[in-house]
């Protein structure tokens, strides 16, 4: 077979990404733990290999997500893509054809239309060629929409775009360049040799009465096999990485791999994955702040350029917000949760003093009651609850009514997770050598943990909204539907964070009016108040909450609900509207139905106007 | 030092040449919310590790502005981070972070001889 010497920074460059990524793929895979390496052993021969293989058709090449979110760009994304992936399949095919053989060098197919001079006879010759030049066509249509976009990104429904380093401007312009210049070349080669096919030749014919064609013909190749080259160096230290590595990830993913609370293989390969697409910088109130410099877009670019500062790694609410609208799925909390503890390692407590202290031990009763730190400081909530208790008689033991140690989780959310295990360890011996089968607790935060991280083996944890809920269908609360129109507030750690949506609502349908909102649910929005953000300052969290909360009023409820004692003391402090806790809420439903001389409106107004209610 | 003729306290005074004010600035530079405590003692009034041993979150910003870093290190370990004092600041004060610029940063500020 021919060869020319323009194949070599095309050929060199393609030997070198793949010697790459072999080496760093192998390196990252190895250093799995010994029970990941197992699952993938395990799996790699079942049917998880081919959701794998879906997923990747799907998300990397059609970019099915991107596509739901916002058509425009998920083009953009696709016809690059699934363009270039089909530029390459059937660009081997077109010269497996033509040379009739099984297997032709990469360069062969890639630069097959300066190798062959004649133009194709065959009709599946001529098939595959007009739809090279169809293919090719495509791919240019998604290169413009690029340019475009670093231009204007107001298109694409998004409101910033990403900032870009060397490696990255390389790797963007000689990719922006390759398809242009394949453009060119092989319509400069077609009208030389009179060939090509629908689009080349007008273009090449075109092309060749205008200029002097011969002169261009050689630097045409040579740009557009060096632009290929220089893609592959420019690479490993450009975005793009997470072209090969999205697949890798897909992969693990399917073999049931997660992130660890340590950094290893699988959390660099989902660092790498990322493709600052930039779509997680929509979701993120903290730009209501004017935050603009540490969402997981960044916060992943810095951990790839190894310049992570505290500043910005503690800089989050970890609300979760964007986690769900990340096209390639990654763990974005669990990521910075990981690089937290790695960051606070040295210095977690020891809580000597915890072991002094008598563990109290309960009297047998029906369940704990654990309201929380937070909850401490809404008395109001903790004086509903148990009322509630007390109108449907449950038996129960307040166990941090007097003192306890928190419940961990604030600790664990800025990484130091072996101060959290003293505290954890600590009350759960409280508890499991209380006998009871349940625990009800008040707060988002305690619940999270005490599903999670407390192993309670035969005990069921459960938040307060879902405790009223199954009194409710026990009959053992009265129901009162009061005619008051209520917007719910998903706290993050009840919602995202442990996927509590509907038993809240369930509740609130029987006592009041609950309008749907906008953003509920996986997209609620996030208080603002958030113990896991360290850096952020007491303005900027009021004016997270404020936005969010005008959201809210634009619905024009007589009242705000939400189930999180944190979330309720944020936003009380706003004054814009009364704001109550589920178990609130009913609770006064219930005083309403039980005729206790209550006026509903004044009971509202008494429970904001009521210093010792509100605190 | 001068002798004004007053009799001192040793252990209670403060050497101004030798006082070791960098675990200070720092954290001063770093959560600059925290110059603006007015001792109003509500943080520790609410503390969760108070209840349980005695701990002070006020004392701790004294013995931070007097640099007596030794006696903080073991104070500051006690704190569990709850966010109860952030709440109730009537400053807005970003306690949690205080505390975690300590703990991080006090390895760096003690005297070596402790
Ligand atoms: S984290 Fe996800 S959403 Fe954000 S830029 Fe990366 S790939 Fe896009
Ligand atoms: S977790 Fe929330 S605060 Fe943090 S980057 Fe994502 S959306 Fe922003
Ligand atoms: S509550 Fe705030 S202002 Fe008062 S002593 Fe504590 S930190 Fe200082
Ligand atoms: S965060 Fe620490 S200092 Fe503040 S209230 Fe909780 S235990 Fe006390």
């Amino acid at each position: 077979m021919e060869t020319t010497p323009f194949i070599l920074p095309f050929t060199i460059g393609l030997l070198f990404i793949s010697c790459f990524l072999v080496i760093i793929i192998g390196i990252w895979i190895s250093s799995l733990s010994r029970i990941d390496k197992s699952r993938i052993i395990h799996s790699i021969l079942t049917k998880k290999s081919w959701f794998a293989i879906r997923e990747i058709v799907m998300e990397s090449l059609l970019h099915r997500k991107i596509f739901r979110k916002n058509p425009v760009l998920g083009y953009m994304h696709m016809s690059l893509a699934f363009g270039w992936f089909l530029l390459i399949v059937v660009g081997h095919i077109e010269a497996c054809n033509h040379y009739q053989t099984f297997s032709v060098p990469a360069y062969m197919a890639i630069f097959m239309r300066y190798f062959v001079t004649e133009p194709s006879t065959t009709l599946s010759g001529k098939i595959l060629s007009a739809s090279m030049d169809l293919l090719l066509l495509f791919v240019l249509s998604g290169v413009v929409l690029a340019y475009y976009k670093r231009a204007n990104s107001r298109l694409f429904g998004m409101k910033k775009t990403t900032q870009l380093k060397l490696g990255d401007r390389i790797a963007l312009i000689s990719l922006w360049l390759i398809f242009p210049l394949r453009f060119l070349a092989e319509s400069v080669s077609a009208g030389i040799h009179h060939n090509g096919s629908i689009i080349s030749h007008p273009t090449g014919e075109l092309l060749a009465s205008i200029f002097p064609v011969h002169s261009f013909e050689m630097p045409l190749w040579w740009a557009y096999s060096g632009a290929l080259g220089l893609f592959f160096f420019a690479l490993p230290v450009s975005r793009y990485m997470h072209i090969p590595v999205e697949v890798v990830l897909i992969f693990l993913r399917n073999y049931g791999i997660k992130v660890q609370k340590r950094i290893g293989g699988y959390s660099r390969i989902q660092v790498y994955s990322c493709s600052r697409c930039g779509i997680c910088l929509d979701s993120c109130q903290m730009s209501h702040a004017a935050i603009k410099d540490t969402q997981s877009v960044y916060i992943l670019k810095h951990i790839r350029n190894k310049n992570l500062t505290d500043e910005k790694l503690f800089n989050c609410l970890l609300c979760g917000r964007c986690q769900p609208d990340c096209p390639v799925g990654l763990e974005l909390n669990n990521l910075r949760i990981t690089q937290r503890i790695e960051s606070t390692k040295e210095y977690n407590s020891s809580y000597e003093y915890l072991k002094n202290g008598k563990i109290a031990v309960s009297p047998q009763t029906e369940v704990i009651y654990f309201a929380g730190c937070m909850t401490h400081l809404t008395p109001a909530i903790i004086k509903s609850v148990k009322e509630i208790f007390a109108v449907a008689g449950v038996k129960y033991w307040f166990m941090d009514e007097e003192k306890t140690a928190c419940c961990g989780r604030p600790l664990m959310q800025v990484g130091q997770y072996e101060a959290a295990k003293k505290l954890i360890e600590h009350n759960r011996m409280q508890i499991l050598s209380s006998g009871v089968k349940k625990i009800v607790v008040s707060c988002p935060i305690c619940y999270k943990v005490f599903n999670e991280d407390y192993a309670l083996p035969g005990i069921r944890v459960m938040h307060h909204s879902e405790y009223l809920l199954e009194l409710m269908a026990d009959k053992r609360l009265p129901i009162n539907k009061l005619p008051l129109r209520v917007v719910y507030h998903d706290p993050c750690e009840l919602g995202r964070g442990s996927s509590i949506y509907h038993q809240p609502r369930l509740l609130l349908d029987e006592y009041v009016e609950l309008i749907p909102i906008k953003n509920e649910k996986k997209t609620a929005l996030c208080c603002g108040g958030s113990l896991a953000n360290i850096k952020i300052q007491m303005n900027e969290r009021n004016q997270i909450r404020d936005t969010a909360l005008d959201e809210y009023l634009a619905y024009q409820p007589d009242l705000l609900a939400t189930a999180c004692p944190l979330c309720k003391k944020t936003f009380t402090k706003s004054n814009k509207l009364p704001i109550h806790d589920i178990a609130e809420i009913v609770y006064m439903a219930i005083l309403n139905k039980m005729d206790i001389e209550i006026n509903i409106s004044t009971q509202i107004e008494k429970a904001n106007a009521d210093k010792n209610l509100r605190f | 030092m001068k002798n004004f003729g007053y009799s001192i306290i040793k252990q209670r005074t403060i050497d101004y040449d030798q006082f070791d004010g960098r675990l200070l600035n720092e954290v001063l530079e770093m959560e600059p919310s925290f110059k603006v405590c007015l001792s109003c003692g509500g943080c520790t009034a609410t503390c969760s590790a108070g209840d349980l041993v005695s701990f002070n979150v006020r004392r701790m910003n004294l013995l931070l502005r007097r640099g007596e870093t030794i006696e903080l290190e073991s104070e500051i370990q006690k704190c569990m981070l709850c966010g109860k004092c952030m709440l109730v600041c009537p400053r807005g004060i970003n306690l949690r972070n205080v505390i975690m610029l300590i703990k991080k940063s006090i390895a760096k500020y003690k005297p070596i001889n402790s």
